[in-house]
């Protein structure tokens, strides 16, 4: 069992899974920068209330549920979660849903998201899932995803590995790549270029500077 | 890199702000004079009589834009700004390095190494620029005395003698400034650096230069998370922004002084422009005010080359870069604090 105070957003897991400094850096010193992705993210949860509406006999929907686990020390919000009853109200089947920008991408984010949220719901219903669901918009399709065995190894391996951060209290070094680097919303805040391998050795850039502003006066060009 | 966001600064008596929408509009005599969308916006800076509706300062706050109120003549009143951001660990981080005292004469060491090279700088460059109107034998001789206390500092025992060195290399530099002033001598003198009130024009311009830098520098330490208030070379003293003046060292005779001299130099401003006020305080009038926002706001636009980082990046953002460099080191990610030196 988990203290409420250190249960993990489950959204710390896609970042963890992306680069372990962005984690430390979003969730351990809380530097945030606002950038096209979370902004079109924000926009996209205003939609699934309007993209979204079925109405059967003895299903219904939770939009924006708060769910949480104290076993695997997780919380978070689901998107959708939609419950299957039987006849005398017993609940025989529970799917969350997220909706994504774009088109299927099958990402493993998006999946161990969802697994997430199953574990969760699995602890709060006291039930077994099997399956989750993406719903992506620009294509308006949803696709199932299984919570195999597989992915909830992945899932609670990578929530181990943020214990574990997150008891250190020490932010993972940047190592630049740039696949990943480039798209990251953190780079200006990080700075992977500048502080890769420990930085450089400031003492001798600062010698540098001194040296050469007693030395190079002429190579200077810009003017006042 | 990240993108420069404008300061919007409103100096015009009974301007009204509000927001409309996702735009922050400022009523003039009750009439609309600006519009701007609010996303283009880092911050906003108000002097004197300026009124600011609660739907913006809230809206403001959540955008992590800060809104500060400077009397007319640019004293700091107070600031709205939202939630301390930033981590709690970090600045316990710099709480105890701002104890130990090798870390502060570290840091202390490398901000006035910067600051020493960078005066050196706009001195040796008014040399070269304006040899025959300036007295060339003081200022290399003020450039001279100032290359060899920059060399001492690299032996230095503790932030007390980087302290007392910088003491001296300022007395230099000052000692010299009247020599810079190439144009408007007459109707420009500067003899001493005085401040609590400015006592002539020179010293008015630079009193209200150096608190636009300060706002920008402390803004740019609390986006980062650190608190702008414990320092290293700046004794902590209540009420007093110590970390922001450190860093604002390395910036003062590059960009502020520099943007003085070429407003006096290029007679952007007029002796006109300023009043006397009874206790001998110097202050310069709406005009010669507005003027002197507009040339600082032009500046931070200008690129520089970052010889750290080894980038070419806006002044502007200088101020965020070496906040950031500052949290890095105290972080550990670097191996000393980077001041930034001019090239
Ligand atoms: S810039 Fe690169 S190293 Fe830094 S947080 Fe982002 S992905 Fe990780």
């Amino acid at each position: 069992m988990v203290d409420e105070d250190e249960l993990i957003p489950i959204s710390a897991l896609q970042h963890v899974l992306f680069c372990e400094r962005q984690y430390a850096l979003i969730h351990l010193e809380r530097v945030w920068e606002e950038n096209r992705f979370t902004a079109e993210g924000n926009i996209l949860h205003e939609r699934v209330d309007i993209e979204h509406h079925e109405s059967r006999r003895n299903y219904k929907a939770e939009y924006g549920l708060a769910i949480r686990s104290l076993s695997f020390g997780l919380i978070g919000k689901a998107d959708v979660v939609e419950f299957e009853k039987d006849d005398a109200g017993r609940i025989v089947s529970i799917v969350p849903v997220e909706f994504k920008r774009g088109k299927n991408k099958e990402e493993d984010p998006d999946r161990v998201q969802l697994c997430a949220q199953a574990l969760c719901l699995e602890e709060m219903f006291d039930c077994e899932i099997s399956e989750g669901q993406l719903y992506y918009l620009g294509e308006h399709r949803r696709r199932s995803v299984e919570i195999s065995e597989q992915l909830r190894e992945k899932t609670s391996g990578l929530i181990e590995r943020i214990r574990i951060i997150a008891a250190s209290g020490a932010t993972p070094e940047a190592v630049y790549e740039r696949r990943k680097c480039d798209r990251c919303s953190l780079f200006d805040l990080c700075m992977p270029k500048t502080v890769d391998g420990g930085g450089k050795n400031v003492a001798r850039y600062v010698q540098n500077q001194i040296r050469k502003s007693l030395h190079d006066e002429d190579t200077c060009k810009e003017d006042v | 890199m990240r993108k420069l966001l404008n300061t919007l600064y409103v100096a015009t008596q009974g301007s009204y702000l509000r927001k409309e929408g996702e735009t922050v509009v400022i009523e003039q005599g009750g009439e609309k004079a600006l519009q701007l969308p609010i996303h283009t916006l880092g911050g906003i800076v108000a002097f004197g009589n300026v009124l600011c509706s609660p739907f913006l300062l809230g809206f403001c706050a959540e955008r992590d834009i800060t809104v500060s109120f400077l009397s007319e003549h640019g004293r700091f009143l107070a600031a709205v700004r939202g939630p301390v951001s930033g981590n709690v660990l970090l600045r316990r981080t710099q709480y105890r390095q701002a104890d130990d005292p090798r870390v502060t004469r570290d840091v202390a060491k490398n901000i006035i190494e910067a600051k020493l090279a960078n005066s050196r700088l706009v001195v040796n460059r008014a040399i070269r620029d304006h040899k025959e109107r300036v007295d060339d034998s003081a200022l290399s001789d003020a450039a001279a005395q100032i290359a060899r206390y920059l060399q001492q500092l690299e032996r230095a025992k503790n932030a007390d003698e980087v302290r007392g060195i910088e003491g001296i290399g300022a007395a230099l530099y000052f000692g010299v400034f009247n020599h810079l002033i190439v144009d408007q001598k007459h109707d420009f003198t500067f003899s001493e650096r005085n401040r609590r009130p400015p006592l002539d024009e020179v010293n008015a311009l630079l009193s209200f230069t150096y608190t636009l830098l300060a706002h920008d520098v402390r803004s740019a330490l609390e986006t980062v998370g650190l608190d702008p208030a414990v320092g290293f070379l700046h004794r902590d003293r209540p009420g007093r922004p110590g970390l922001a003046l450190d860093l604002m060292e390395e910036f003062r005779s590059v960009i502020a002084d520099r943007l003085v001299l070429s407003l006096i130099n290029r007679r952007q401003v007029a002796k006109s422009g300023f009043k006397r006020a009874e206790n001998g305080a110097v202050i310069m009038d709406d005009k010669t005010r507005k003027t002197l926002l507009v040339e600082y706001q032009n500046r931070k636009q200008t690129e520089v080359f970052h010889p750290y980082i080894e980038e070419k990046i806006p002044i502007g953002l200088l101020f965020f870069v070496q906040a950031n460099l500052m949290a890095r080191f105290l972080r550990g990610d670097l191996d000393g604090y980077p001041s930034f030196f001019w090239r």
